[in-house]
Order: C-alpha cells, then sequence, then structure tokens
C-alpha cells in the first residue's frame, strides 16, 4: 500500500506552520505522529497534496504547569504522556488513558495533538479531555483563541477548528488532589477502539459526591460529555439507585453503529457497564 | 514529486539517499538499503513486523515516511548481533528458548524487546506480555517469545532464569 504523491513540508515554528496552513489551503495536511493520517494515506481515504510535518516544531512539544492548568504541546506522545510524573501525581487519569491507547509502538509516535484534533471518535481522549473540562488552543492567521474541548466535537472527524487553523496545546484545569478517577474500556484486543469506554473524574466530600464529571468514547459520532448524569451523581454517597439512575442517563445520549465491535443496543450497555465500574473505582481512589 | 535528500545513521552507519517524501520507512529501508530483516506483514500498524528501533523507540515502520526519519539513528535486526557475528543476546535466546517457528515475526519481536529491555531491566512476565502486545506472532502462542525475553533478561542481569509458567 502505497501513499498517493505530497510534498513534503518541515517548519520550525508556530508562525510558518499556521501560515503555509494557510497558503497551501485544503490540499495540505498537517502531519503529528501519523498514525492516524499515515494508514489514510496508504488507503488512499486520504490524499492531501501536501504535508506538513509539525516535528521541527520544538514550541508544541512539552508538558508544562501554568496557574493552576497543566499546558500539553500538541506533539508530546503518549508515551511521554505515560512517563510524565507531573501527569502522574496531578492528572493521573492521563496515564492510565494512554496506557489504553494501541500498543507499546504506537504510543512512542502517536501523539495528544493527532488523538484529539483528528476528530476520530474511536480515539481514547477526547472524552477524557471532556470530562477534565479541557481547553484546546487553536492558532490561526489572526492570532490564538481557545475552544472548549466540550465544544469542539461536531461529528465524525468534524471539528470547531476552521480551515487554517492549528491545535497547539490542550490546556487542562488541575482537579483538586484527593478526586477519584478512571478511565475504563471495553475493547477486543489490546490496539483495539472501544466497543465502548467510560471516564470519570470526580471528588468527595464526607462521604459525598461534591463533583462529578463524565466522557464517553465511540459510542456516538463524536466523544460525549455526560452532563447529566455527572449532575444526577453530584450530592449522592454513590449508592446503587443514584448509580442506575446516572447509568440510565448516559445510556440515553448514545447513539452508536452496529459494527464489528457488536449491535448498538450492545455498545450503548457496555457504555453503561463501564460508567458502572469507572465510578466504582473513582470512588475507591478517591480520598 | 521532487525527490528529498535525506541522511541518517543505519546499524552504526550514515547513509544519505535521496527519496520521494511518500517512500515508507520500510520500503526505503528493504528496497533501498538492501535491509530485509524488517518485515513487511500486516501494513496497516497492527502486526509489529516492521518494527526498528528509532532514536531509542520502537516504531512500526510501515507508519511513517522515511523523510520523517530524516536525523535519525536506527536499529534494525542485521544491527543487533556483533561484527564478528556473535549473536546478541536476545538472538541466543530465542535460538535457546525456540522463540519462533517460521520467524517472520522475529525481526520485529527482537527490536521491540530489545527496546523493553532498555527502558526495564527486569520485567515481570505482565510486563513483556504487555511491552510485546504490538507484536503477533501466528505460531508460537507467544509462551516461548516470552521465556526467551525471560532468557535474555536474566542473562543481562546476571541472574539464574525463571520460566514462565506453563
Amino acid at each position: 500500500m502505497i501513499p498517493g504523491s505530497f510534498a513534503y513540508h518541515r517548519p520550525t515554528s508556530v508562525k510558518d506552520a499556521v501560515s503555509l496552513l494557510g497558503s497551501l489551503g485544503e490540499d495540505a495536511r498537517a502531519i503529528a505522529g501519523g498514525h492516524s493520517l499515515i494508514p489514510m494515506m496508504k488507503l488512499r481515504l486520504a490524499a492531501p497534496a501536501h504535508l506538513i510535518d509539525l516535528a521541527g516544531v520544538a514550541d508544541l512539544k512539552g508538558i508544562r504547569e501554568d496557574g493552576r492548568d497543566i499546558v500539553i504541546g500538541v506533539m508530546t506522545t503518549q508515551h511521554e504522556l505515560v512517563s510524565s510524573e507531573l501527569l502522574a501525581n496531578k492528572i493521573p487519569i492521563l496515564r492510565e488513558t494512554s496506557l489504553q491507547i494501541a500498543d507499546p509502538q504506537v504510543r512512542y509516535v502517536g501523539t495528544i495533538g493527532g488523538n484529539i484534533a483528528n476528530g476520530d471518535p474511536g480515539n481514547d481522549m477526547p472524552a477524557v479531555m471532556m470530562c477534565l473540562n479541557a481547553t484546546y488552543h487553536a492558532v490561526g492567521k489572526t492570532g490564538e483563541r481557545r475552544v472548549a474541548a466540550r465544544e469542539f466535537y461536531q461529528g465524525a472527524y468534524l471539528t470547531a477548528l476552521k480551515p487554517g487553523e492549528l491545535v497547539t496545546a490542550v490546556r487542562i484545569p488541575v482537579p483538586p488532589s484527593g478526586h477519584g478517577h478512571a478511565y475504563e474500556k471495553l475493547k477486543r484486543k489490546i490496539g483495539d477502539y472501544a466497543t465502548a469506554a467510560a471516564a470519570v473524574v470526580l471528588t468527595l466530600s464526607g462521604g459525598k459526591v461534591s463533583t462529578c464529571s463524565v466522557g464517553l468514547t465511540n459510542v456516538a459520532e463524536t466523544p460525549l460529555w455526560a452532563e447529566e448524569a455527572g449532575n444526577i451523581l453530584t450530592g449522592s454517597a454513590l449508592d446503587a439507585a443514584t448509580v442506575k439512575k446516572a447509568v440510565a442517563a448516559a445510556e440515553a445520549i448514545t447513539s452508536p453503529a452496529s459494527d464489528g465491535r457488536g449491535p448498538a443496543a450492545y455498545r450503548t450497555k457496555m457504555a453503561g457497564v463501564m460508567l458502572t465500574r469507572a465510578l466504582a473505582r473513582a470512588k475507591e481512589r478517591a480520598a | 514529486m521532487a525527490k528529498s535528500q535525506i541522511s541518517m545513521t543505519v546499524n552504526g552507519k550514515k547513509v544519505e539517499e535521496l527519496v520521494e517524501p511518500r517512500t515508507l520507512l520500510i520500503h526505503f529501508l528493504r528496497e533501498q538499503l538492501n535491509l530485509t530483516g524488517p518485515h513487511i506483514g500486516c501494513e496497516t500498524s497492527h502486526c509489529g513486523a516492521c518494527t526498528v528501533d528509532l532514536d531509542g523507540k520502537s516504531v512500526k515502520s510501515c507508519t511513517m515516511f522515511a523523510v520523517q526519519a530524516n536525523g535519525a539513528d536506527i536499529r534494525t535486526i542485521e544491527g543487533m548481533a556483533a561484527a564478528d557475528g556473535t549473536l546478541h543476546v536476545l538472538q541466543e535466546a530465542f535460538r535457546e528458548m525456540h522463540g519462533l517457528q517460521c520467524g517472520f515475526c522475529t525481526p520485529g519481536m527482537i527490536t521491540r524487546a530489545y527496546r523493553l529491555l532498555q527502558e526495564n531491566k527486569k520485567p515481570t512476565e505482565e510486563e513483556i506480555r504487555f511491552g510485546i502486545a504490538g507484536n503477533l506472532c501466528r505460531c508460537t502462542g507467544y509462551q516461548n517469545i516470552v521465556k526467551a525475553i525471560q532468557y535474555a533478561a536474566a542473562k543481562i542481569n546476571g541472574v539464574p532464569l525463571q520460566e514462565a509458567a506453563e
């Protein structure tokens, strides 16, 4: 499988990358780790005339603290997310999620930017970013704007990104210390996309839930933020009846496709099962 | 399409070549450098037969363009044995523990195991299995591959081999 021909560009600054994206227009694609784009190009489902490789842009790498947020450059690989002690301490759900993405070789090369910006509903990070209420930095010719992850995903491979814009970083508000978290993913084998997956971040106070946020992966055209489920759980002691009600609310917003991973009704049910498990584990971990 | 000039270090040797941007690293290695150790298996980033070591990472060379590897330091299975032909401890381990049957996955398995042991000198059986999850073998059922990696780890660490449970 050999991709179509293209011209290769390797800018060294965000400014040059955005300027190339703008001037080359719709025939140009930015490439990060390439582990979504190159397989598409090999199948000729994508045939960009220009590839703009972001690997030479140093500003797009790295994980740093900025006030109460952690900012992650889009070229940071899944492997680097797994290795980061800062993330392990502050936002441990990112390591837990990264380790469930693909396999070791893919994690060495695949980036958080590709995972969140491609708009593939099978990717794991988007629902986690919605759960964490992350914001994406989008840079275009006219400057930078910030888009909430919860408003970024509009359809399969369709995002709020405008032509010529590049996501440069992900900004995540650090959840309170002592929060509980879990990313539960049902998959047929290692490396597979989720049949269904659920992300939970919650805080407890006196045995009751003070905040709770839920994200769901691969059970709709877009990742989902299950706002109502989180609201139902807030104030509860995560008793079985309330969990059941919240799970029903989460299942109600899913609309998965029937495919090799199972019929739609099964995948909806599995989203509920993953959420139930994620809630139990997050509760165990919460201080 | 205009060709690009790339240079890299492959198995310790400097190479400079012209490539079309669309040339995948696996094709570059096999067809331009005649390094046919890395294999083309699934071509869809799943099987890991094309795995090479690149700048301290295990990568699937079927899912990278050669131009992206410009400037990189690459090691393939051909670069594992010593110049005098002495096998690398992992090669010896795969032979001793019958870690291969048809051998198709072996170059990828060994280059991947090499990086795994660089990062984790004493992996548990579970860590080995998780660490080679990106490499498929259709013959062995993995048991002897895991044993071979345990053999190599034990030898590197100078401790007696503790075999995986049957």
